[in-house]
């Protein structure tokens, strides 16, 4: 009875500990059974919806073919895939340095490119802001909207939780050294970012391109607002990728699939979400 | 003789499986305290006890892993809590007990039973949309509606039926010559309600708090909704004290729910860590129950 419980100890712990490209051998190619190859897709919440739209119309081309999409991150996805838990990992940043270090076989495909917005509560009167200003306002030293020409009154900052890939990213193209408030209001999820903003006065706050709608108001940076079309342009400077994370170079209906997705059908799919192409 | 056997057989059968189910619990909450403890170990030891319990600042970025903030956001959210939620709760038991009629009691007793089946995502929602807004309506620099007095407002209406149905049991249960005796003497029903009826009462009443008091440093998801997330030293916002409840706060399972899922590392332990904390204070609530309770009786 002891020694059961003591083995069922063991066993539970050993599952819970995974190494990279330990679980599995060979490289990211999906699950075979009964005729049917299941690709497991997990991470980042920002790629997720996308992965989800990619994954239908694959499944219209080939039936045999089962995409399941899951959350998690995007530190999730890149350890998910690592491990090989999953057959791809999805991240809506760059790969970090450590990561690659920690299991240097991954392999990274770039598969879109997401404009972070900087939105606003739809009363602000301020149209644009310069970078400069933007990394004042996120770190709290601007407090008060008549300090970037709008109408006096309290700005409050919203933004991500620590680890989010939306977050980090921000961090990286637009905060550089500076950090982000402490008295910031922090959501866990972009869909809780735009109602936090959509419902506090002289909010302000940065959501990923694909979650901009009326609820929010858009903030031009250094002149150019968040459009395709300005990223296009060169113009619009806070941009990401999206990544999708792989164990080794992919085989089979793994390898399909993100060809289809880096492929013409696919990337219509990029586009008609509010997602920049590669 | 036969039958003796059997029945002894029967009730040592029974009296193990008793002991077996009694010891499962047991094994349980010794299993999890062991695992969750040894994932902070290694935070612990590259961070230091004190230093994570007294540090103020929370950025795993940076290596910084202070959580006494959220140590005064749980257990200012739970004061708030306990303020407004414990007198409502008290107040509900009495009248359900001692002063309305049946009628009524068949109406409110379910409605209070019906609170306490609400997901808890619902009061986050709620709090999110109805509270948030009317408590930015009071005038203090930086209030934005999102913080401790919401969340505390919504933990209240939460631990409600918990605190309510527990003393209202309390209080039906004591004895009926008490209350009997008191009015005989001539005391007046509000007399014996609150001289006889809820000091004889009190134990009951004291792990219903209790009990209220576990439910409230739990509560995690609506929380996340309403208080803001902030990872600041809660600090009064004006000159009046109490407006330190319009302060954002982050509380102890807010902090682990919010980042688990992108953690790795040193910053994933410290989570761990965090958990380990709220075990403890919850032991200490648990074990500073049972002393009062001792109190009570003599």
């Amino acid at each position: 009875m002891k020694r059961n419980i003591t083995t069922m100890i063991f066993l539970a712990g050993l599952t819970l500990v995974g190494a990279c490209g330990e679980p599995g051998d060979g490289t990211s190619a999906g699950t075979e059974s009964g005729g049917i190859v299941e690709i497991s897709v997990v991470g980042s919440t920002t790629v997720q919806p996308l992965a989800e739209l990619l994954s239908e119309a694959y499944e219209a081309i080939d039936p045999n073919v089962r995409v399941t999409v899951s959350g998690g991150g995007s530190s999730v996805g890149v350890k998910s895939a690592a491990e090989q838990t999953a057959d791809i990992g999805m991240a809506s940043r760059e790969i970090k340095e450590s990561e690659i270090q920690d299991c240097p076989e991954i392999a990274i495909h770039t598969i879109a490119r997401d404009g972070i917005a900087i939105v606003a509560n739809p009363n602000i009167d301020v149209d644009g802001i310069t970078m400069e200003q933007a990394r004042e306002i996120f770190s709290g030293e601007i407090t008060d909207w008549s300090e970037v020409g709008g109408t006096a009154g309290m700005i409050t900052v919203a933004a991500r939780e620590e680890g989010s890939g939306t977050r980090a990213a921000f961090e990286d193209l637009v905060m550089e050294d500076a950090l982000i408030s402490e008295m910031a209001i922090l959501q866990p999820s972009n869909g809780a970012i735009r109602t936090t903003v959509a419902t506090t006065p002289g909010c302000i706050a940065f959501i990923s391109f694909g979650y901009l709608d009326s609820n929010t108001k858009p903030i031009a940076v250094d002149g150019a607002l968040p459009t395709a079309e300005n990223v296009s342009a060169g113009s619009y400077p806070v941009v990401r990728p999206l990544n999708m994370v792989t164990y080794g170079e992919p085989t089979g209906a793994v390898a399909e699939w993100l060809e289809f997705i880096v492929g013409e059908d696919g990337q219509a799919i990029v586009v008609a979400e509010g997602y920049l192409p590669i | 003789m036969t039958s003796g056997t059997r029945r002894t057989g029967l009730e040592k059968t029974m009296k193990t499986i008793l002991i077996v189910s009694a010891l499962a619990s047991l094994l349980i909450v010794l299993l999890i305290f062991i695992f969750t403890m040894e994932e902070a170990m290694p935070a612990f030891r590259e961070l230091g006890v004190w230093k994570m319990l007294s540090g103020t600042t929370w950025r795993p970025g940076n290596g910084e892993f202070g959580i006494l903030a959220m140590i005064a956001g749980s257990g200012l959210v739970t004061l708030g809590a306990v303020l407004i939620g414990v007198p409502l709760a008290l107040g509900t038991a009495v009248f359900l007990s001692e002063i309305a009629p049946g009628w009524i009691v068949k109406i409110v007793r379910p409605s209070i039973e019906l609170l306490a089946g609400i997901p808890s995502v619902v009061y986050g929602l709620f709090g999110m949309v109805v509270l948030v807004p009317l408590v930015r309506e009071i005038p203090a620099p930086g209030n934005a509606g999102f913080g401790l007095l919401a969340a505390s407002i919504v933990l209240a209406v939460m631990v409600l039926p918990t605190i309510a149905n527990i003393s209202e049991f309390a209080i039906r249960s004591v004895p009926r010559g008490y209350k009997e005796g008191s009015l005989a003497l001539g005391a007046t029903k509000w007399e014996t309600i609150s001289r006889v009826l809820i000091p004889a009462a009190r134990p009951g009443i004291v792990s219903a708090v209790v009990l209220g008091l576990g439910r409230a440093l739990g509560e995690t998801i609506a929380m996340i909704m309403v208080i803001g997330n902030s990872v600041v030293l809660p600090t009064a916002l004006t000159g009046n004290p109490l407006s330190i409840f319009l302060s954002r706060a982050r509380t102890l399972t807010g902090n682990i729910a919010v980042e688990i899922s992108y953690a790795t590392g040193v910053h994933e332990s410290a989570l761990f860590a965090t958990g380990v904390v709220l075990f403890v204070l919850i032991m200490l609530v648990n074990s500073s129950a049972g002393f009062l309770l001792r109190r009570g009786t003599h």
